[in-house]
């Protein structure tokens, strides 16, 4: 299928191009629209790129750090400073997609992908956008509720604050094919523990809804408590509410929501 | 619609093509080049056959956008062609058996060949790693990864 690419050499011309082009979609790393190109999706008439070094920035040291929309997941495997988030990236495809894919991309991912934007939820992430309005920050959720309406705006960067140790931040992808599959569902956990209780809780869950959500009532369960076995096994209960996970050929709804919880529990105790 | 121009080095040769507005690599490469020794599978980015090293980094061709390539260096499964001489890589998948159907293989060999020219001496695991995204329906991948282990150990006694 012919379509028209744009090229650019900076993301605000390149962002100015899609938000005027409602059939266009801005090419990353090639794993999500050169795939909708190859199935033939009519929905899309021009290809936008920029060739911004902006895009492909890393800034990986102090308490919060920066990926640019561009960074692929091969590059965070590369960077020291970036441990917490080598679980997620590794669980990305094989190498030639943690080679394509992007942190940017990966929030546009659907179900069963989409894994790295988990951690991000967890983590409380921003996702700086530039659209025809300029550009602005948004929380990585918001970002996540409205992504439908997101297709004429440009990811910039995403930005979140290192877990405050590396026992605080928990992540795991349950698939069926290892070391590589689909996810049958995605979990993240930030337990920042203050004074023997844990302060700010967020658990994310993928392929649990049409998008990465946070588990609210398991985030509750732990909020405020130090993290022993009651309370894991509180969250654990609580961690299918508010869920609306979908049948696909990787797991049924019914499995997925039976599931979570047991997959909870087991990452926050540690266990295999 | 206006075709685009696009220069850069396939194998040890530089060629220039004219491509249509979202081409993909492996298009590029089997139908106006003439290499046919990436395949095509899936189209999804699932099985890997249509695997190359793009600046010795391996790339899903099918999901490369084929002018993204421009001035950059695309190695496929004929680069390891070496005259009469079987490359050390594809002399381990014949004595291994790694080889069925062989539609995998083009993808498993540049696979092979990423990890080794990174990490000559892997580990099980790493091999398996490595492979990870390519997909292979007749062997079971075990002659697959005792081939490219037993490559590897060759280019360590040689």
């Amino acid at each position: 299928m012919t379509v028209t690419v744009k090229t650019f050499t900076s993301s605000s011309e390149a962002a100015a191009a899609l938000s005027s082009d409602r059939n266009a979609r801005y090419l990353g790393g090639g794993t999500l629209v050169m795939r909708a190109l190859n199935e033939g999706d009519i929905s899309l008439s021009t290809v936008v790129r920029a060739n911004d070094q902006a895009l492909t920035r890393i800034d990986p040291s102090g308490p919060r750090i920066t990926l640019g929309a561009g960074v692929t997941f091969a590059r965070i495997l590369g960077e020291r400073d970036l441990a917490f988030l080598h679980a997620p990236a590794r669980s990305i495809g094989g190498p030639a997609v943690r080679n394509m894919g992007t942190v940017g991309g990966n929030l546009f991912a659907p179900n069963p992908y989409g894994d790295f934007t988990v951690a991000l939820l967890a983590l409380d992430a921003t996702v700086a956008l530039q659209g025809g309005f300029g550009s602005r920050d948004i929380p990585i959720e918001e970002f996540l509720q409205s992504r439908e309406r997101q297709a004429g705006t440009l990811v910039l960067s995403v930005s979140c604050t290192r877990p405050t140790s590396a026992e605080a931040f928990h992540y795991r992808k349950i698939a069926r094919i290892k070391p590589k599959g689909g996810s049958v569902i995605t979990l993240a956990a930030h337990l920042p523990i203050s004074g023997g209780r844990i302060a700010g809780a967020r658990i994310a869950l993928g392929s649990m809804a049409p998008t990465q959500i946070r588990a609210r009532a398991a985030e509750r369960a732990l909020e405020g408590r130090s993290l022993d076995a009651a309370t894991v096994e509180a969250a654990a209960a609580a961690a299918a509410e508010g869920t609306s996970p979908s049948d696909n050929a990787l797991s049924s709804a019914w499995y997925r929501r039976e599931i979570v919880g047991v997959h909870l529990r087991r990452l926050l105790l540690g266990q295999e | 619609m206006a075709k685009t121009a696009l220069q850069f080095r396939h194998n040890s040769s530089d060629v220039a093509i004219f491509v249509d507005g979202g081409t993909n690599l492996l298009v590029a490469l089997r139908e106006l080049i003439g290499d046919m020794t990436p395949k095509f599978g899936c189209g999804q980015g699932g099985c890997g056959t249509c695997s190359v090293l793009i600046d010795g980094e391996l790339h899903l061709s099918c999901l490369t956008l084929a002018e993204t390539v421009a001035g950059r260096s695309v190695e496929t499964l004929d680069s390891l062609k070496q005259g009469p001489n079987l490359h050390p890589l594809q002399r381990a998948f014949a004595e291994n058996f790694a080889a069925q159907c062989g539609y995998c293989t083009p993808g498993m060999l540049m696979a092979a060949k990423a990890l080794l020219d990174r990490n000559p001496s892997p580990s099980r695991a790493e091999v398996v790693e490595a492979i990870s995204g390519n997909i292979c329906r007749c062997t079971g991948y075990e002659p697959i990864i005792n081939a490219i282990l037993a490559a590897s150990g060759d280019r360590a006694s040689a």
